[in-house]
């Protein structure tokens, strides 16, 4: 009887927590669930992003505090005899440091009115095309388009064409200025695209008010447009750089042998002499240069006005 | 202004217009146009390593935009049910995977594998039951892992972009009425970021078919279209490369522009 009771008392007390602790725990399932669904949208790419972004970069972190192994390759150790060898690449480290920033200044010169028309400008029904023909360029293979410029600036390009004027000898191809021209041709797009953004938002009004309070053209570009749209030319003039510093392609192709960048440096050290730590040391600088180029150019923008989203398509 | 913009985009058109030009030449110099052959065409369609390099090309990049495709896709949905600082995280890491030089991408990727193919090559020898234990190498999944990086980073932001634009209202009406979450994720969200993933993809697909920097890193043995023309080109212009060039230019342009036209689409069609 008391028995009876006790497990009465027991099965109600047991039915009391059990609804309780179902409550809690259909609760805590429900929440779970919903973590384990994050969990699982964000596990491939979580698992991409260490294994071929992370793991690579603490790879190439750890060459190069190492030492070449005799055949080539990499031998344990922890030095920075790599990062003190970095003078011997100084004329790649000049060449790219040098045309990495003029490339980007020459894309910035051409590609700020080709902005500045298709934005403020051009015919509403033409903007889109014309946007499109500027994106095309950037999707299509580099390669291909450096190709075309081999092809041109070649023996049996201009110069042949000059050489029926009496211009003989033009050697154009394996130049810096070749070089250079290969740059803005590749990375203009890339310019022009976040500049483009920045002045198709720009408050037309202020425009108006700047010419209405007696403001030159003059000045109601310098004070007005080009103020609101330095971001966009931040973000371009950043994107450029970087992208340039690692540049292999047009140096490879349009410079020969003469015109020697960062990128074509890595190539040698990596496929060639096999001298992987040293290699990495050069990368390792590569992306801190980067990286710094970034912040300040974040810098730059966020200190004119507040940082703005660009979309590269 | 106007001439200075048609300028540019004829600086920016003409070198392609040329050699596509010159890949209809029926002579050998790019000096002048001798009459119009498409002789280039067949000689570069009947080079067999021309053709297995574009068969590599077009199996590496259906695969890793593909697996971006679908990655990147999850990865934004997921993205948006964390909290700020995963999202910071992430966000951090997907930039990184955009700007980093495909240079370096190509050096580190390169470095790690090896050093993970020296340590799983030898464990595999020693627990596989045969005597032929699979050799882990350089080569295909090593380039549809390194472009993936890039094209899933890419596909994460198209598609994330177009998730933040999304209208919240029709995801709460759906629920209101009852719907189950996956209901209302088939029926509205999948349809208004359906574009986006297409896009993503294609854009996916441009990009692995045309990347020479990272291939030519981790290919291994391996040939793909852009490391055979760039190789063939160290060796000397011909018109075959022309005619190649040609084919791939054009097959790009066809991509973009369908992911241009499939971005631009605001409403999905019934």
């Amino acid at each position: 009887m008391s028995q009876g009771t006790n497990s009465g008392q027991v099965l109600t007390a047991g039915g009391q927590r059990s609804a309780g602790a179902e409550a809690a725990f259909s609760m805590r399932g429900r929440f779970l669930r919903k973590n384990l669904l994050t969990a699982l949208l964000l596990a491939p790419a979580t698992l991409w992003l260490v294994v071929f972004l992370v793991l690579p970069f603490v790879a190439i972190a750890v060459f190069s505090v190492g030492e070449r192994a005799p055949e080539g390759g990499y031998q344990a150790a922890f030095t920075f005899a790599q990062y003190a060898n970095l003078p011997a690449r100084a004329t790649a480290f000049w060449n790219t440091m040098m045309l990495a920033p003029v490339g980007a200044l020459a894309c910035l010169l051409v590609g700020y009115p080709v902005a500045y028309y298709l934005a403020l400008r051009a015919p509403q029904r033409w903007r889109l095309i014309l946007l499109a023909l500027i994106v095309i360029p950037f999707w299509t293979s580099l390669l291909m388009r450096t190709y075309a410029w081999m092809y041109i600036l070649g023996g049996r390009g201009i110069p042949a064409l000059l050489a029926y004027i009496g211009i003989e000898d033009l050697r154009l191809i394996n130049t810096p200025g070749a070089v250079l021209l290969g740059i803005v041709y590749g990375y203009l797009p890339l310019m022009i695209l976040p500049i483009y953004v920045s002045l198709e938002r720009l408050d037309r009004r202020l425009l108006e008010a700047s010419a209405d309070l007696g403001a030159t053209p003059l000045s109601t570009f310098l004070g007005v447009t080009l103020r609101l749209s330095l971001p966009g030319v931040m973000t371009g003039f950043s994107l450029v750089m970087i992208l340039l510093l690692g540049e292999y392609l047009i140096p490879t192709l349009l410079g020969g042998g003469k015109v020697f960048f960062i990128g074509n440096a890595l190539v040698d050290l990596f496929l060639q002499s096999r001298n992987w730590p040293f290699g990495s040391a050069i990368a390792i600088t590569l992306v801190l240069v980067s990286v710094v180029v970034l912040i300040i150019a974040n810098r730059i923008s966020t200190r004119l006005s507040g940082a703005r989203r660009v979309d590269l398509i | 202004m106007r001439a200075f913009v048609v300028a540019v985009f004829a600086f920016l058109y003409l070198p392609i217009a040329l050699v596509v030009l010159f890949s209809f030449n029926a002579g050998h110099h790019a000096s002048e146009f001798t009459g119009f052959s498409e002789q280039w065409y067949g000689k570069a369609l009947s080079n067999p390593f021309l053709v297995e390099a574009l068969k590599n090309s077009l199996f590496i990049a259906t695969t890793s935009a593909l697996l971006a495709a679908f990655c990147g896709t999850a990865a934004a949905l997921g993205l948006q049910r964390v909290g700020a600082r995963t999202r910071g995280v992430f966000d951090a890491l997907l930039g990184a995977a955009i700007v980093v030089p495909g240079v370096v991408i190509g050096i580190s990727t390169l470095v790690a594998l090896v050093q993970l193919f020296a340590v799983v090559n030898p464990f595999l020898a020693s627990v596989w039951p045969t005597d032929q234990p699979p050799r882990l190498a350089l080569g295909y999944g090593s380039i549809i892992a390194a472009h993936g990086l890039f094209s899933m980073a890419l596909v994460t932001m198209i598609v994330g972009t177009r998730l933040s634009s999304l209208d919240r209202n029709l995801v709460e009406a759906s629920s209101d009425l009852y719907a189950t979450p996956l209901t209302t994720f088939r029926s509205i969200v999948l349809p208004q970021i359906m574009p986006a993933v297409i896009a993503g993809f294609l854009l996916a697909f441009t990009f692995s078919f045309d990347d020479f920097i990272i291939a030519f890193f981790v290919a291994g043995a391996q040939t793909t279209l852009p490391i055979y023309v760039f190789a063939s080109i160290r060796r000397g212009v011909t018109p075959e490369i022309n005619a190649i060039a040609t084919i791939v230019l054009a097959a790009s342009v066809l991509l973009v522009l369908l992911a241009q036209w499939q971005l631009g689409r605001r409403k999905p069609s019934p």
